[in-house]
């Protein structure tokens, strides 16, 4: 236990929530987790739904690798990061089928995704295994926030542009677009689409900061 | 301790799985009648709206009661043979040689007019997708549709469990005079007044693809049971218009 006790909001536990978010988001920096990105933001309330439950396994799986983290030897480390997060996963998922059946259905196969997320992967990985349990547990949360902003956003644009409408709601009918000629972009739900508005994120993010740019 | 040595290594391994396992196994064992009820109460529901009549999930049991009047399966030449018909599960028969394949139907009596649900289940893009499709006493009048999806992509091919997607399949029919013609989900929209086809889903088109192939299919099993219905209908029409005819008779007799 180290003498100093550190505030549990201190500058430095700050920044573990609020870097992720921008200067080291996981998708538009690190370009982690593109896939599911792509696969789940057709529309608004899908990504909502894998945004909070990349929240939810991503916080417990740094949490649960910190405690172990001294007990867990190196080589076999990577299956274990796996187990423990595909154990959580499985855990979650049949409680919800059990007593929330309908969160259940919309998670459906998300599931699978949230395994192969390599995010959650990397956070085990580079920061639990070498962090203690609250650091982690903040890394975790600012992390799964960075990754969900993200796929909120993209997803807004891919459901507005693409089907006319904002979490199932008819926006574009409702302000009578259609009558003065307006057509939605059917190429906006084509997965391509995807990628090229993480793009735009990742061009606009990288005017505002300079220091991102490689050289 | 030395966490590196062999010996180490494999004994947490060892650990960590069976603990796993222990607590994966205890929550799929302890939830699974929880998670077999909701199941079963969808497909209760499923089958339900496809009537028209929408029930939460707990009233789902006691709706069906009162809505489904009859169950029975057939055989593929379409006799009723033994078998409780919600308990067949078609993921298991239709790996089953044709033949060999128990065919669930469920009556319901709306208006005093009869209909007939069929199961369906079929493949979509990433997994199986199912469904129940109620018709009309013509046997060919579609009267409700419901489809659902074990994975697809959502606002993609997921659409398929979404009511616009469902709707219009509402009135369409099956069969163009004697001969069955199913119903195709047309990529890029079908023509108005096609009577055998509905619009597909833009992005969606290999589920849309999956619910054309599974209809056919499942129609084409229950091809003898139309059949025979079919001229049961045309009997009693007969009789009736025999009926009508004589009753005319007797009036202008009268008159």
């Amino acid at each position: 236990m180290s003498n100093k006790k550190e505030a549990l909001f201190s500058k430095k536990n700050r920044k573990l929530i609020t870097d992720p978010l921008n200067d080291n988001n996981p998708v538009t920096t690190q370009v982690l987790g593109i896939c599911s990105a792509l696969a789940i933001t057709v529309q608004l309330k899908p990504a909502i739904v894998m945004a909070i439950s990349v929240l939810v396994v991503m916080a417990v799986a740094n949490v649960v690798v910190s405690i172990m983290r001294n007990l867990i030897p190196s080589r076999i480390r990577i299956i274990v990061q796996l187990v423990v997060i595909a154990a959580l996963v499985i855990l979650v998922d049949q409680v919800l089928k059990a007593f929330v059946y309908d969160v259940s259905k919309e998670l459906s196969v998300f599931v699978g995704l949230i395994i192969t997320n390599c995010i959650i992967m990397g956070r085990l990985e580079a920061f639990a295994l070498g962090n203690g349990v609250w650091k982690s547990f903040l890394d975790g949360l600012g992390n799964a926030f960075g990754y969900g902003w993200i796929l909120i956003v993209v997803a807004f644009f891919r459901e507005l542009l693409g089907a006319g409408t904002l979490y199932g709601y008819p926006v574009i009918e409702k302000l009578g677009l259609y009558e003065i000629g307006y057509e939605n972009n059917g190429m906006m739900i084509l997965p391509p689409m995807a990628l090229v508005t993480v793009g735009i994120i990742i061009w606009i993010q990288r005017m505002k900061n300079r220091d991102l740019i490689e050289s | 301790m030395d966490i590196n040595k062999n010996s180490y290594t494999f004994g947490f391994a060892t650990v960590m799985v069976v603990l796993v396992a222990t607590l994966l196994s205890t929550a799929a064992i302890s939830l699974k009648p929880l998670q077999d009820k909701n199941i079963e109460s969808e497909k209760k529901q499923n089958i339900l709206s496809t009537l028209g009549i929408e029930v939460s999930r707990e009233d789902a049991a006691a709706a069906f009661e009162k809505n489904i009047v009859n169950t029975y399966v057939l055989n593929n030449i379409g006799e009723e043979v033994e078998g409780d018909a919600f308990m067949v599960d078609l993921g298991v028969e239709l790996k089953k040689s044709a033949d060999q394949q128990l065919l669930p139907v469920f009556e319901s009596k709306q208006n005093g007019e009869k209909i007939y649900i069929i199961p369906m289940r079929g493949k979509g893009l990433w997994g199986p997708i199912w469904g129940f499709v109620a018709l009309n006493d013509d046997m060919s009048t579609i009267s409700g549709a419901v489809f659902d999806h074990k994975s697809e992509t959502p606002g993609l091919g997921a659409e398929i469990s979404l009511g616009w997607f469902q709707e219009p399949f509402i009135g369409k029919t099956i069969f163009e005079g004697t001969e069955l013609v199913s119903i195709k989900v047309v990529k890029g929209g079908a023509k108005e007044d096609d009577m055998h086809a509905v619009d597909g889903i833009s992005g969606g088109t290999i589920t849309a693809d999956g619910v054309t192939d599974m209809l056919a299919e499942r129609f084409g099993k229950y091809l003898p049971f139309f059949k025979k219905k079919m001229s049961e209908t045309i009997e009693l029409s007969n009789v009736s218009t025999l009926v009508d005819s004589t009753m005319a008779f007797n009036l202008n007799t009268i008159q």
